[in-house]
Parts: structure tokens; sequence; C-alpha cells
């Protein structure tokens, strides 16, 4: 600090303490709407007090109704089928990415640019800009509401790609040499030296990347049609029916509250290598 | 870069390479090179003939005024967006930087939006904004202002850049604070003995030394805005009022899947890779530069 101002510092805080509660507000709202009973939410104005109804709501939610506007479909499958996404997105991204930062970085081979290049493309092939062609692709595979693909079209990642060959060209040539002396192959020396080391890359990606496929809208969207395989962003979606005072919005705003959770705890409890992940992949 | 010391096999790097190199091409490259073709096409409704129509395609495409009018919105959009959030996430920054102690506390209490889907991020304002039952436009209202983005596509553009400067907001905020981290405390403190204050610092010395972190951003909110905001849109106002809040990707999902105009929508695909080429150009060679900075 290069001077000391009270007020200026105590204006820090005011301004950083309404950023916080601005940002919150919304957070506020839903908890507060998913305690209360769906006529209570729609009384004008809906009241800021927790209601009474908490359990009730989240049960409802979890299990699925036998009539309303929207879906009913039961949110506990939502939830399992985005972790299982969310989990095969973040740890296929990781693996083949390490295993190609490897080959790309510790072998020298023929084309060894062209495939650097070519997953170095793909950043620009975002799913947005070629929405049909990959659905056929998916339909004509056979894999429309299933896991495969759900998750395998999505887990190909020049930027986890990119962040390993940094990593590994930090690390110092000496190791290989050493490895090498002592009989390594270079599987072996994969397995023992490179995993360990690139434990925090790993989980600075695993932060960002679970985030990233429990989060997917437009891919789900197309490729399931069968409520069994919706993830609980797209249900969500679908349990808004239209006629905003019609919407059970009690169980809309419980169920988005239970889609917020998992992924912002990964984000809360791995802070440290979220920070991390973001800073690096800039670079 | 390169390594000294490698390893020699003939098959191990192409097996090391296999699945990746497999996805890319059966879910990247494969269907990128359809929409290619597929925008020099034209088919009928029943997928029955298939006739080779050259630019057409593109030609229908910037006639069409609802396209030029999709271009304006995603312009007029993204704008906002890059503008509104990098402006916030600054101010919040740099009042954060200022403070000794409770940073963590802050930080914790911001960045969660980053962990809300955009479609939740939709949905969580558009409950808020509902005109009828919704508690900020009930507080709108009782000040006098009548909110509805059903109706108005000035309070529909409002609603989605609310949103996802929202959901953006902790990203930026994150890099802002890691950039001004990096800055030599030195340099503000030779500053601070020649007697320039915190306001003549900030322009003078932080915000110039920032530039490079807010390029990268302003690129990155921008892709952002352009593609990644569809879910915002679709789960808040669906392109409406009309179609004032279509950006140019809720317009592809539309015209290739509700309306099954395979050609046209094609070809704005082969629109927006080229947008996406340019943008990605544009932030690599800022990368380049700012390592030799």
């Amino acid at each position: 600090m290069v001077e000391r101002r009270p007020t200026l510092g105590i204006l820090a805080h005011v301004v950083l303490i309404l950023g916080v509660l601005v940002v919150a507000f919304p957070l506020y709202v839903t908890f507060i709407a998913s305690t209360q009973t769906a006529q209570d939410v729609v009384q004008t104005p809906m009241s800021l007090l927790p209601g009474g109804h908490l359990v009730e709501n989240y049960t409802a939610a979890l299990r699925g109704r036998s009539i309303g506007a929207g879906s009913t479909a039961p949110v506990a499958r939502m939830m399992f089928v985005s972790l299982v996404t969310a989990l095969l997105i973040a740890f296929g991204k990781i693996g083949i990415s390490l295993v190609s930062a490897f080959a790309i970085v510790y072998f020298r081979f023929r084309f060894r640019m062209v495939a650097f290049w070519a997953i170095f493309v793909t950043l620009m092939l975002p799913v947005e800009v070629r929405i049909s062609p990959t659905y056929k692709v998916v339909a004509d595979l056979g894999m429309l509401n299933t896991f495969t693909g759900l998750t395998v079209p999505l887990i190909a990642s020049a930027t986890a790609t990119f962040l390993f060959r940094q990593f590994f060209l930090t690390v110092p040539d000496e190791l290989l040499e050493a490895a090498r002396m002592d009989g390594a192959g270079p599987l072996r020396f994969f397995k023992d030296m490179l995993v360990p080391l690139s434990r925090t890359t790993m989980a600075a990606l695993f932060v960002i990347q679970f985030i990233y496929g429990w989060n997917q809208y437009l891919w789900p969207l197309l490729v399931t049609t069968d409520e069994s395989m919706y993830p609980v962003v797209i249900g969500i979606k679908r349990m808004i029916a239209g006629g905003e005072a019609a919407n059970e919005w009690n169980l809309v705003m419980a169920t988005a509250m239970l889609a917020m959770i998992p992924p912002a705890l990964v984000v809360i409890l791995m802070q440290k290598w979220f920070v991390k992940g973001l800073v690096d992949t800039e670079k | 870069m390169e390594k000294r010391a490698v390893f020699r096999s003939r098959w191990l790097p192409w097996a090391l390479l296999a699945p990746q190199v497999a996805i890319i091409a059966v879910f990247f490259f494969w269907p990128a090179g359809q929409a290619l073709l597929q925008s020099l096409q034209q088919s009928d409704a029943f997928g029955t003939s298939v006739d080779w129509v050259g630019l057409d395609n593109f030609r229908a495409l910037l006639a069409d005024q609802r396209y030029l009018a999709s271009f304006k919105v995603t312009a007029v959009f993204s704008i906002l967006v890059a503008a509104v959030g990098l402006s916030l996430s600054l101010a919040l920054a740099v009042f954060a930087e200022r403070i000794v102690r409770g940073t963590v506390i802050y930080r914790v209490l911001l960045i969660w939006p980053y962990a809300v889907a955009p479609a939740v991020a939709g949905v969580l304002w558009l409950f808020l904004f509902a005109p009828s039952v919704g508690i900020v436009s009930y507080g709108l209202k009782a000040i006098g202002f009548s909110w509805n983005h059903l109706l108005d596509s000035d309070h529909a553009m409002a609603l989605v850049v609310i949103a996802a400067v929202w959901k953006k907001i902790s990203y930026n905020f994150l890099l802002f604070v890691a950039g001004l981290q990096s800055i030599p405390k030195s340099l503000i403190e030779a500053a601070a003995i020649d007697g320039a204050g915190p306001w003549r610092r900030f322009w003078t010395i932080q915000f110039p030394l920032l530039s490079p972190t807010t390029f990268f951003l302003l690129v990155i909110n921008i892709v952002y805005a352009f593609f990644e905001t569809f879910a915002i849109i679709d789960a808040s106002t669906q392109g409406g009022p009309g179609s004032d809040t279509a950006i140019l990707v809720y317009k592809v999902y539309y015209d290739g899947f509700k309306a099954m105009d395979l050609g046209g929508s094609a070809a704005q695909s082969v629109v927006m890779m080229a947008i996406v080429v340019v943008l990605t150009i544009i932030q690599f060679r800022f990368i380049e530069k700012k390592v030799n900075y």
C-alpha cells in the first residue's frame, strides 16, 4: 500500500459489497422462491423472506410430479445424467489431451506439425458453427439419446492439449535423460514422471472442464429427445411452459438451485486450481 | 521451443494421438466440410434431390433483410456485453486490489456465477424480470417504469445483456485481478512519491499496463457474446420479440432445426466460421505481441 487513505479504503469496501449484493441478488431470490408455494411466488410482490416449503418443493422436483404445465420428469435422474456427462467430458478431455501432448512434445515423427495444427484448428470450429452436419453424423452413428452421443463429440480439446504441451516444455530435459539412463521406455517415463508432475495442471483443467460439461446446453438440446436423457440444464428450460403465471416457479427455482450446487461446489472447493487454470489458459 | 531429448518410435506417437485425431476427424472436420459443401447446394424439402447452386445461398443470405438485421443484433449485443462487462469487472478489480483485509471473502462471493450454466442464468433473470410476477419488474413499476420485454425489444435486449454480463463477471474479475497483481509495485510507488494520486495513477500506470489483459478479455467477451450466449437467449427471450434478440447463432439453429432450410443454415455456418477464424487470428496475433512485451 502506497498511502493510507481511510476514506478510499471504506469506499473500496462499499463498492465491493454493493457488487457482491448485486451479483448475489438473483441467487437469493431463487432460493426464496424455492421455499414458497407456487401461489405465493406469483403474488406481486413476492415475499423476500423464506417460506416453509423447502423440503416439500425439493422432494417434488427431485421425484417428478404427475401433473404440471411444462416437463414434469424427475430431476434426480437429470442430475445423474448431468453428473455422468460432466465427469466423462472432464476426464475424457484430460485423458486424450494428455497423451496427445505427450506424443507431440516427446516424439519426432512425420506430420507431427500437421497433427499439431489439426488440433489447433478445432479452436475455430465451435459446435455452434457446425450444428446441423454434426447432428447428422451423430444421428447416423446411432448415438442420439446416449451418453456416448452426449460426451464423445465434445471431448476433443485444443485448449487442454496446449496447456499440457506448455507444461511439458517446461519439464527439464535432464529428467528424460536420467529416466532413459535408468532404462525407462516412453510409456514408463510418461506414467512415472510426467503424469505425477502434471497433477496441478490436471486439477486446474478438471474444474474448468467439469463446469463446461455440466453447463452444456446447445449440444444436449440437439442430441437428446428422450426425457430420461435430459441433463438438468435442459430440464429447467423444458419446465418453463410459456404463460409466466402458469409455471410452477417454486419448483423451477428449486431445480435451478439443484443445478447450480454441484458446479458451484467444484469452483469454491477447488478455487486455488480453478484460478490457476483460468489464468494459465489465457496463455 | 523444442525438446533436445526425444523418444524414437514409428507407431507409438500415432497410437497416442489416435483418440484425439479420430474425434476431431469425425466430429469436427467431416461436419465442417459438410457445411462447406451444403452451403453450395440446394436440396428440396424432402432431401430427395440436391442441386449445385454455387454461391446462390450466400447471395440469398446477403439479400435477406432478416439476416442483416441479425448481424446488427449480434453487433449491438456483443458490444454491450463486452463494454458493460469489462467496465464493471475492472472497477471491482481495482477496488479489490486496494483492499488489504477480506480479499479472499470477496473473491469467493464474486466467482460463483462462473459455475452457473448460461441457461440457468437466463431462467434466473427471466424470473426476476417477468413482467407480471417478477420482483424487479414490480420494483420498476413502483418507480413508474413499465417493463415488458415480451413487447419492447430494447427491454428484451437489456435483459439478455444483463444476464450475459452477470454470467461472465467472475471470469473478467479474476483475470483483471491477476493482471493488476502482475504490475510491478515499484512503478506505483514511484508515481506515488512523485505525488500522483490514486485516480491519476490508475489512468497513467495501471490502465495502460493492463492493456494486454483488457484486449485479451475484449476478444474473449466478444467470442462469448457471439457463441456461448445461445443458451441465455434461448432460455429467456427465445430471440424475441420478433427476432430482435436473435443473434447469428440463434438464427443458424432456428433456420437449420426449426425452419429446416439446410442450404441457408450451412451458408450461415460458413459465414460464422469465417468470423471465428478472424477472431482467433486477432487473439493469437495479440498473444505473440504479449510474449515479446
